[in-house]
């Protein structure tokens, strides 16, 4: 292709949006309806799944030893326990810290009359999981080793997160997929009918000479243009909806506000804004694209 | 000129001056008796040709099948050396380069001015811009046109309009031009202005072919006439006459 002709398609890509403005403005507006409801969408599931992860980083395994066991053989166990998958961090607390602790949080006071350290075996590891659904395996193996007398779990907070996990998993993908299908179906129907009306336009080109790439480059990049712009749209106001959110929720509902943790907007849109731009410009890619060659074959 | 394929399948030799050969050519749909049925028909370079016939007598199935926009059923279609029964998807842009085509509907670019949609014909086949810039004016003098070049195409006449589409066609130099009606929509002032032009582009080397059903156009220019019905050529005459079959 030479490079005035490849300036030349891309400047009827553009022109095209304004010979057909309300075509260009029905398309524009199908793709920013479907991806503002995916922005919307994607925002909530994303902090959902925060919150779902922050109260999973809570979850902890306690594994104790048997009488006697040194604080070297404890060290060598936690170095062993740190290279598995399961685990994200591992806390040691050791026999003093574990009656401080205990002092602490229930005695007060009344701990004046104890003169030895009655927890002396209670030296500890907390792990805390890479993954709650994890926890079964882990607990499996830490049971194994020898120097170990029992591991402390709570089975039902684990299984809880885990399952919320997976449902928010399902769901959402689930909800995707739909609005994903809703999409494709609303913004290739317009598109269709946009190229349609262009039927004779294909058609003279092809009876010119035309090749098949010159014919199709024009309508693609416009149907890309299409996509860009209807995905900008939806990404600036599914912005401000969320900071707005945000906001009115931290002043109106405070209680609820320590709660939840919101993600920062900047985190969300690390991932929405390539999610939503390659949604946009492949719909629009493949919308145009494959429509136009149903009117090839002149 | 390009010559893409071998005639295999044609029997005698076509001699170096033929551009159009069909041979035995039948065209059927799938539903009714066949359009075009075993035609054989040659023309020479430069020559000017009416085909003339009744509505379904096989003219403008004879003129897709001179564009390649159909496949004959039977027989064999040699234009400029490229054997349309054989040639390749991909070569029919480089095949129909070669051509001109004008249609009773103008078939022109609503949304563009004249100039462009001449220009529109150059870019296709990705004539240089310097090249276009020359090639577009000179084409619309030919056609009477070089005043209006900014006009938008609902603000012509139809003779305009179909001089606008005649230029479209001239633009890339076509061996031959091929003209589906082109009088049709026009009133008998503009129709004699149109066949002038193509007599004059004619008479610069290319060759002409002209479906109507004008009968004083055809009978007054004393040109070949192939006049056809019912999917077969009955007659084929140097300076022949549009015959009256009622």
């Amino acid at each position: 292709m030479r490079i005035n002709s490849f300036f030349y398609t891309i400047g009827q890509g553009f022109k095209n949006l304004g010979r057909n403005k309300w075509y260009t403005l029905a398309s524009i507006a199908t793709i920013s309806a479907c991806l503002f409801l995916f922005g919307l969408f994607y925002a909530i599931i994303t902090n959902f799944q925060h919150v779902v992860k922050t109260a999973e980083e809570g979850v902890s395994v306690t594994v104790f030893f048997n009488e006697g066991t040194t604080e070297d053989q404890i060290l060598a166990v936690k170095s062993d326990l740190e290279n598995r998958a399961e685990v994200r961090e591992i806390v040691y607390v050791s026999a003093e810290e574990a009656w401080e602790g205990f002092k602490e949080q229930y005695l007060g006071d009344y701990s004046d009359g104890f003169t030895e350290n009655p927890l002396a075996d209670s030296a500890n590891l907390q792990i805390y999981l890479s993954d709650v659904s994890l926890q079964p395996a882990l607990v499996t193996y830490a049971e194994s080793i020898s120097v170990v007398r029992s591991v402390n779990r709570s089975e039902v907070t684990a299984t809880t997160l885990s399952g919320v996990n997976k449902l928010i998993a399902y769901v959402s993908g689930g909800i995707i997929v739909i609005l994903l299908l809703v999409s494709i179906f609303l913004i290739s129907n317009t598109v269709t009918m946009g190229i349609s009306v262009r039927k004779d336009e294909i058609n003279i080109m092809k009876y010119i000479g035309a090749t098949d790439f010159f014919v199709r480059a024009p309508f693609v990049v416009e149907g890309i243009l299409i996509g860009i712009f209807g995905s900008i749209i939806p990404l600036v106001i599914v912005y401000f909806v969320y900071t707005k959110a945000i906001e009115y929720v931290a002043s109106k509902f405070t209680m609820l506000s320590s709660l939840l943790n919101f993600l920062p907007v900047e985190v969300v849109y690390n991932k929405l804004i390539p999610i939503s731009l390659a949604l946009g410009i492949g719909i629009g890619f493949f919308g145009s694209f494959t429509t136009v060659r149903k009117h090839l074959h002149v | 000129m390009e010559r893409g394929y071998r005639r295999k399948r044609i029997n005698r030799q076509i001699p170096e001056d033929e551009v159009i050969t069909l041979e035995n050519v039948t065209k059927s749909y799938s539903t009714g008796a066949p359009a075009l049925n075993g035609v054989t028909l040659h023309i020479k370079r430069g020559e000017f040709v009416f085909i003339v016939g009744d509505s379904g007598s096989g003219k403008s199935t004879l003129i897709k099948l001179l564009l390649r926009e159909l496949v004959p059923t039977d027989g064999e279609i040699t234009v400029l050396g490229y054997n349309l029964r054989r040639i390749k998807h991909s070569k029919i842009p480089k095949f129909r380069r070669n051509l001109g085509i004008v249609f009773q509907d103008f078939r022109l670019l609503k949304d563009r001015n004249v100039y462009e949609n001449v220009a529109f014909a150059q870019r296709i086949v990705q004539t240089p811009s310097r090249e276009i810039k020359r090639n577009v004016p000179s084409i619309l003098a030919t056609v009477n046109l070089a005043g209006k070049y900014k006009s938008k195409i609902n603000q012509l006449s139809g003779g305009e309009q179909q001089r606008v589409a005649l230029a479209r066609a001239l633009v890339n130099r076509p061996a031959i031009l091929l003209a589906d009606e082109p009088t049709g929509n026009l009133d008998p002032n503009n129709s004699w202005e149109i066949m002038k032009l193509m007599e004059q582009i004619n008479e610069n080397g290319t060759t002409v072919i002209v479906v109507t059903h004008n009968r004083e156009i055809v009978n007054a220019m004393k040109k070949r006439v192939i006049t056809m019905k019912k999917g077969v050529i009955i007659e084929d005459e140097e300076e022949g006459m549009y015959i009256d079959e009622d």
